[in-house]
């Protein structure tokens, strides 16, 4: 394999045992919730690694718009999916604490809603750049999208803030933050890291793959007319 | 030509082909209609807690009837390449943006003029005194919705499954606006404190303002070149 593919892998591939290893073996078992607080060091992670694919998309967007360039439509669609799978891990991994946790798998909190508000807005983009005729339309109109999603994402935790807070809020204890023991907080650092640099190899890998597939299509392209 | 004039123009031209076929309006507002019905079957007829949920039902009548009228309008233009037309005449592109929100506003006026009363007399609304503020509501609601749905709406007419496309990009993004509508409409009619209605209306406003400067800038980049 090529070397400059091998290097992010084995980087993120020791990124992620070691977070493993902090995660399970480190960090002390929590008093009153147990062992499932230790979905705490992926869900986090997960979430911070979707918001951060998706701003991506959002400046890619941008980029694309001003240049032109598809190499910045390439990257657009490139961390469009995988923030979709690291917010659909967030949407799977949120019930599994929530339900022994605060007895219930669901509740309409800011964040919940807007990660799930985000998930069906990547979803719909993801959609859109399937269902395009127009390849270089397409692309234009997925940037216009990934932009207007990406900006709706305050808007949309501000709404349901308020919706919120002008209702009787269901009771949930704090979740992070104060309480967190310094083992634990080292390790939430740990799994941030590691998932960054998971990040950010699948999104150079799938990058590559995307300008592959493009510089194949123009060949192909080529021999056909 | 000034700017207002093209733009009374192009609204002019969308009202003549309307008024010629009546199919957008006609569609829009029997299914309206049935949706209102329909709800009224999900929810107890004649009961306490119609009353309550009225609020959600009209909005969801307006947005799922706007939805029709937006895909359809869009969809007649490229059938005709009426939009080619336009595009070839010397107007300005975010004229035109202007003129389209507009048009699908006036279209989904017509409905809410008509569907209304049909409401408060099936639903039992008492709209002693609040008339003005509920009217101003449905337009701010409106007005934002179809200042998003005009946008989506031409990039999803150029989509190969173009109906089920539009509420797919719609629905998510707008739901902050949605969400302040409804809650402001609610608020309304159960005789609450000015300064909550307020509250939910400056909401309200401000989402339209970030939706129509946002929709306003990004609309040339999803036209033909």
């Amino acid at each position: 394999m090529d070397k400059k593919y091998l290097i992010p892998i084995l980087l993120s591939y020791v990124a992620i045992l070691t977070a493993l290893y902090f995660a399970f073996l480190y960090a002390p078992t929590e008093r009153t919730m147990g062992d499932v607080q230790r979905i705490f060091y992926f869900h986090v992670p997960s979430a911070w690694v979707s918001f951060l694919a998706f701003f991506v998309v959002c400046i890619a967007s941008i980029a694309f718009l001003r240049t032109g360039k598809e190499s910045w439509d390439i990257l657009a669609a490139s961390s469009a999916e995988i923030g979709v799978l690291f917010i659909t891990i967030v949407l799977l991994t949120g019930p599994m604490w929530a339900k022994p946790v605060w007895n219930t798998f669901w509740t309409w909190d800011a964040r919940l809603t807007t990660s799930f508000i985000l998930w069906l807005i990547y979803i719909a983009y993801l959609m859109l750049r399937s269902y395009v005729h127009d390849k270089e339309r397409g692309a234009r109109f997925a940037a216009v999208f990934g932009i207007i999603g990406f900006l709706d994402v305050p808007i949309v935790y501000m709404s349901i803030r308020w919706w919120r807070t002008l209702h009787p809020a269901p009771v949930m204890g704090g979740k992070q933050g104060s309480g967190l023991a310094p083992e634990m907080l080292m390790t939430l650092m740990i799994c941030l890291g590691a998932f960054t640099v998971l990040f950010a190899t699948l999104l150079f890998l799938r990058y590559k793959t995307g300008m592959v597939a493009t510089e194949f299509e123009r060949l192909k392209n080529k021999i056909h007319s | 030509m000034t700017g207002l004039k093209q733009i009374l123009t192009i609204i002019q031209k969308d009202l003549i082909l309307e008024m010629r076929s009546k199919e957008i309006i006609v569609s829009m507002l029997v299914f309206s209609l049935i949706v209102v019905a329909v709800f009224n079957f999900i929810f107890d007829p004649g009961s306490e807690q119609i009353r309550t949920t009225a609020p959600g039902i009209l909005w969801i009548a307006i947005i799922f009837a706007s939805n029709l009228g937006l895909s359809r309008s869009f969809a007649r233009e490229h059938e005709n390449a009426h939009m080619q037309g336009i595009l070839l005449c010397p107007v300005d592109r975010s004229l035109l943006y202007i003129a389209k929100v507009i048009g699908n506003i006036i279209f989904i006026t017509i409905v809410e003029i008509i569907s209304l009363p049909v409401m408060v007399v099936l639903f039992d609304l008492d709209l002693h005194g609040v008339l003005p503020l509920l009217l101003l509501v449905l337009f701010l609601g409106t007005l934002g919705f179809a200042g998003v749905g005009t946008l989506f709406s031409t990039i999803s007419a150029n989509t190969k499954s173009r109906e089920v496309m539009l509420p797919i990009l719609l629905f998510p993004v707008t739901i902050p606006i949605i969400l302040a509508a409804s809650k402001s409409t609610s608020y309304l009619l159960a005789g609450r404190d000015i300064t909550q209605i307020w509250s939910w209306m400056r909401i309200l406003i401000i989402f339209d303002v970030i939706f129509l400067v946002v929709c306003f800038l990004l609309y040339e980049y999803v036209l033909e070149e």
